[in-house]
C-alpha cells in the first residue's frame, strides 16, 4: 500500500460501510441455520419439549404413578373415541385414555419427555468432553496414546452398540452400580463408553490435519506454548464437527434408552408417587403391546413422541452440519 | 490382493475374541447362577451338575492344574492347556468348535442347537430387508440425483429422512397397527405362516429394511450429484453417447462404490436391529429368542447369541471390505 493511498482521507459514508460488525464463523453459522427451515422447526420442538419436561407438575392433569381405582381395568379410550362401554368411552379428563391400573396416558407421556432429554443429552456432553480430550492428546501428542485409542476404537467398532448396551444392562442391572439413580448411572456409563470413541476418532482426525496448517506453524513460530495452540488455534477449528456429531449423538441415545426399556432393561421402574423420572416412552411402548386392541393410544401416544423427536433432531443435525460444514453435503 | 484378504480374515478372530472377553466378564458380574430355579435344587446336585459342565474351575486361568500337569512331567503344550483349563477358555474353545454350552433355562437343550433351528426365520427375514433396501433405496437415490430439485428428489429426501431417523422398532409398531385397522391383517401371526418364505415376512422385512433402504438412498443420490459434475461425464456426453449408456456405463458405476462401502454398517444394522423386529412381530427367529433369553436371564443364551451375531457383523464387513477392493483397484494397493 502506497503512502499516498493511505493519506487519502475516506469521506464519512464510506467509513461507515467499512465499519460493519465482523462477522465471526458462528455468526455466519447462526445466519445460515436461520434459513433452514426444518432445523428451525426442530430445534423450536426440542426447546418446546425441554419446557414440557421441567414443567412437567404443573402441565400433567394426573399423577404419573398413582392410578385412580375407578379407571383400573377399564383401559379407557383417547378423549374423541366413542365406546358402547360408558366405562371405555373417551373423557377428556383423560385426554389419551388410561392403562390397565387407571394411569393417565396423557400425563406419563409429559414425564417421559424427562427421561428421554436427559438420557439424550447428558451422555452426550460427558462423551463430548472426554472425547475431544483424548482426541485432541492422541492426535497432538501421537505416540503410544494414538496407538492405543485407535486399537480400541477398532474393538469397539467391531462390537454392536445395542448388543454391547444389553450385556451391560442384563449383567450389571441388578448389582449396586444398576441400583444407583434407579439405573440412570448405569445407563449413562454405557452409552458413554461407546460413544466417546466416536468423538475422539473424529477429533484426531480433525488435530492431525489442523497441526500440519500454516496458522498452527506460524503460531508454533514465533514461539506459542503447545498447551496454547491446542487450546487457542486447534480446539475452536474443530468445534463445528464435534457440534455435528453431538447433535446426531442425541437421538441415538434416546432410541438405544426406548429400545432397552422396550427390551425392559432400562432404567428402573419406580412406585414411589413423587419420583422426578417416573417412566419412559420405551417403557410406556412395552405395557402398551400388552394392550394393542383395547387401548391403542397406550402405544401410539409414545411412539409418535419418540419418533418426533427424534425427526426433530435429525433436522437440527442435518441443519447444523450444513451451516457449521457448507463442503460437506450428504 | 492375497495378502490383504488373508490379513482381513484374521482381524476377525481378535475381535471376536474380545467381543468373548467382554461379554464373559459382564455375565459374570450379574447375580443368580445358572441352577436358579423356583424350586431350589440341592447343594450336592448343584456340585455335581457345576463339575458336569466345568464351572467348578478358576474363570480365566488355572495355574494349579499347570502345575499338577509340570509335576506329571507332562510337555509344554499340555501344560499350557491345563493353565488354559478354566471356564473363559473352555467355552471360547468350545465355541471355536460350534460348541455353545447348555442353555440355563431351556434344559436340555444346547444354545447353538437353538440358535441353528430358529436361524432360518431371520435369515429369511434379513433377505427381504436387503432386496427392498437395495431395490428401493438404489432407483429412489438415482431419481432423486438425475431429477434434482423436482418433485421426484423432494420424495426421495422425504423418505429418506424419515427412514433414517425414526427408529424402526416405532415405525414396526405404527406399521402393525395401521396394517391391522385400516387392512384388517391379523397383528400376530399364526406359527405356520412362518414356515416357506410366506407373505408373512413382507411387513416385517419391510420395516426392517426401511432404515438401511433411506442410508441408501442418501448416499446413491449425494454420489451420483457428485459424480454427475465430473469431467468425464460431460467428456462422455460430448463424443455422442446416449443419455442412458451415460448413466449406465458411467454414472452409475462409479457412484455405487460409496454404496457398497455402506453396506458393512448397514448389515450390523440389520442383524442387531433385527431382534427388536422380529420380538414385535413374532418372527420365530434367532432375535425373538434373544429378547426373550434377555427376559428369562438365560446368561449361557445371550452370551451364545451375542457372539453369532458379533460373527454375523464381521463377516459382513468382512464380505464389504473384499468386494470393495475388488471395485476399486486404489484400495487393494493402498493396504
Amino acid at each position: 500500500m502506497s503512502t499516498a493511498e493511505a493519506a487519502r482521507p475516506f469521506d464519512r459514508e464510506s467509513v461507515a460501510l467499512l465499519q460493519r460488525p465482523p462477522r465471526s464463523l458462528w455468526s455466519d453459522a447462526w445466519r445460515r441455520l436461520k434459513r433452514n427451515k426444518m432445523a428451525i422447526a426442530g430445534l423450536v420442538y426440542i426447546i418446546f419439549l425441554a419446557i414440557v419436561a421441567i414443567a412437567a407438575p404443573v402441565l400433567a392433569p394426573h399423577n404419573p404413578i398413582r392410578g385412580n381405582v375407578r379407571e383400573a381395568g377399564a383401559y379407557r379410550q383417547a378423549a374423541w373415541l366413542e365406546d358402547p362401554n360408558p366405562k371405555k368411552s373417551g373423557t377428556w379428563e383423560y385426554p389419551l385414555g388410561t392403562d390397565s391400573v387407571g394411569r393417565d396416558i396423557f400425563s406419563r407421556l409429559i414425564y417421559g419427555t424427562r427421561v428421554s432429554l436427559v438420557v439424550g443429552f447428558i451422555p452426550m456432553i460427558i462423551t463430548t468432553i472426554i472425547g475431544t480430550f483424548v482426541g485432541l492428546a492422541a492426535g497432538f501428542l501421537g505416540g503410544t496414546m494414538d496407538n492405543v485409542l485407535m486399537r480400541f476404537t477398532d474393538v469397539v467398532y467391531a462390537f454392536p452398540d445395542l448388543l454391547f448396551f444389553i450385556i451391560m444392562m442384563t449383567s450389571l442391572r441388578e448389582t449396586w452400580i444398576g441400583n444407583l439413580w434407579n439405573g440412570f448411572l448405569l445407563l449413562f456409563v454405557s452409552l458413554s463408553i461407546v460413544t466417546w470413541v466416536g468423538v475422539a476418532r473424529l477429533v484426531r482426525g480433525q488435530v492431525l490435519s489442523l497441526k500440519e496448517k500454516e496458522f498452527v506453524e506460524a503460531a508454533r513460530a514465533i514461539g506459542v506454548r503447545p498447551w496454547k495452540i491446542v487450546t487457542r488455534h486447534i480446539l475452536p477449528n474443530t468445534l463445528g464437527p464435534i457440534i455435528v456429531l453431538g447433535a446426531f449423538a442425541v437421538p441415538r441415545a434416546i432410541i438405544a434408552e426406548a429400545i432397552l426399556s422396550y427390551l425392559g432393561i432400562g432404567v428402573k421402574p419406580t412406585t414411589n408417587p413423587n419420583a422426578p423420572f417416573p417412566t419412559s416412552w420405551g417403557d410406556m411402548i412395552l405395557q402398551g403391546k400388552v394392550s394393542m386392541d383395547s387401548q391403542p393410544w397406550m402405544l401410539i401416544a409414545p411412539s409418535i413422541a419418540i419418533a418426533l423427536i427424534t425427526l426433530a433432531f435429525t433436522f437440527l443435525g442435518d441443519g447444523l452440519r450444513d451451516a457449521l460444514d457448507p463442503r460437506e453435503q450428504i | 490382493m492375497i495378502s490383504f484378504l488373508i490379513r482381513r480374515l484374521l482381524w476377525v478372530i481378535p475381535v471376536l475374541f474380545t467381543v468373548a472377553i467382554v461379554t464373559f466378564f459382564l455375565m459374570h458380574r450379574a447375580p443368580g447362577g445358572p441352577w436358579d430355579r423356583e424350586k431350589p435344587i440341592a447343594r450336592q446336585t448343584q456340585a455335581q451338575l457345576n463339575a458336569r459342565f466345568g464351572l467348578n474351575k478358576p474363570l480365566w486361568f488355572n495355574p494349579d492344574a499347570a502345575e499338577a500337569a509340570a509335576a506329571r512331567g507332562e510337555n509344554i503344550f499340555q501344560q499350557g492347556r491345563a493353565f488354559l483349563d478354566s471356564q473363559f477358555f473352555n467355552y471360547i474353545i468350545g465355541a471355536a468348535q460350534g460348541n455353545l454350552g447348555p442353555s440355563y433355562r431351556q434344559v436340555g437343550r444346547e444354545v447353538e442347537e437353538i440358535i441353528m433351528e430358529k436361524f432360518p426365520a431371520s435369515a429369511k427375514l434379513g433377505l427381504v430387508a436387503v432386496i427392498f433396501s437395495v431395490v428401493v433405496g438404489i432407483p429412489l437415490g438415482i431419481l432423486g440425483a438425475l431429477k434434482q430439485n423436482t418433485v421426484f428428489d423432494y420424495l426421495s429426501l422425504f423418505v429418506a429422512t424419515i427412514g433414517v431417523s425414526i427408529p424402526s422398532f416405532v415405525i414396526a409398531i405404527l406399521a402393525i397397527l395401521f396394517m391391522s385397522r385400516m387392512f384388517g391383517v391379523p397383528p400376530i401371526r399364526r406359527p405356520n405362516e412362518w414356515e416357506g418364505l410366506g407373505t408373512a415376512y413382507i411387513l416385517p422385512g419391510i420395516v426392517l429394511g426401511l432404515g438401511t433402504m433411506a442410508f441408501i438412498t442418501r448416499l446413491t443420490r449425494a454420489s451420483m450429484l457428485e459424480v454427475k459434475r465430473q469431467d468425464y461425464i460431460r467428456t462422455a456426453q460430448a463424443k455422442g453417447l446416449s443419455t442412458r449408456a451415460v448413466i449406465m456405463r458411467h454414472m452409475l458405476r462409479n457412484s455405487l462404490i460409496p454404496v457398497v462401502t455402506i453396506l458393512g454398517p448397514a448389515v450390523a444394522a440389520l442383524v442387531t436391529g433385527s431382534f427388536i423386529i422380529e420380538s414385535i412381530f413374532g418372527v420365530p427367529g434367532v432375535g425373538e429368542e434373544f429378547v426373550i433369553s434377555i427376559t428369562r436371564r438365560d446368561y449361557s443364551m445371550i452370551m451364545g447369541t451375542t457372539l453369532f451375531y458379533a460373527l454375523l457383523v464381521a463377516l459382513g464387513n468382512l464380505t464389504v471390505d473384499l468386494s470393495y477392493g475388488f471395485l476399486d483397484p486404489r484400495i487393494r494397493t493402498r493396504h
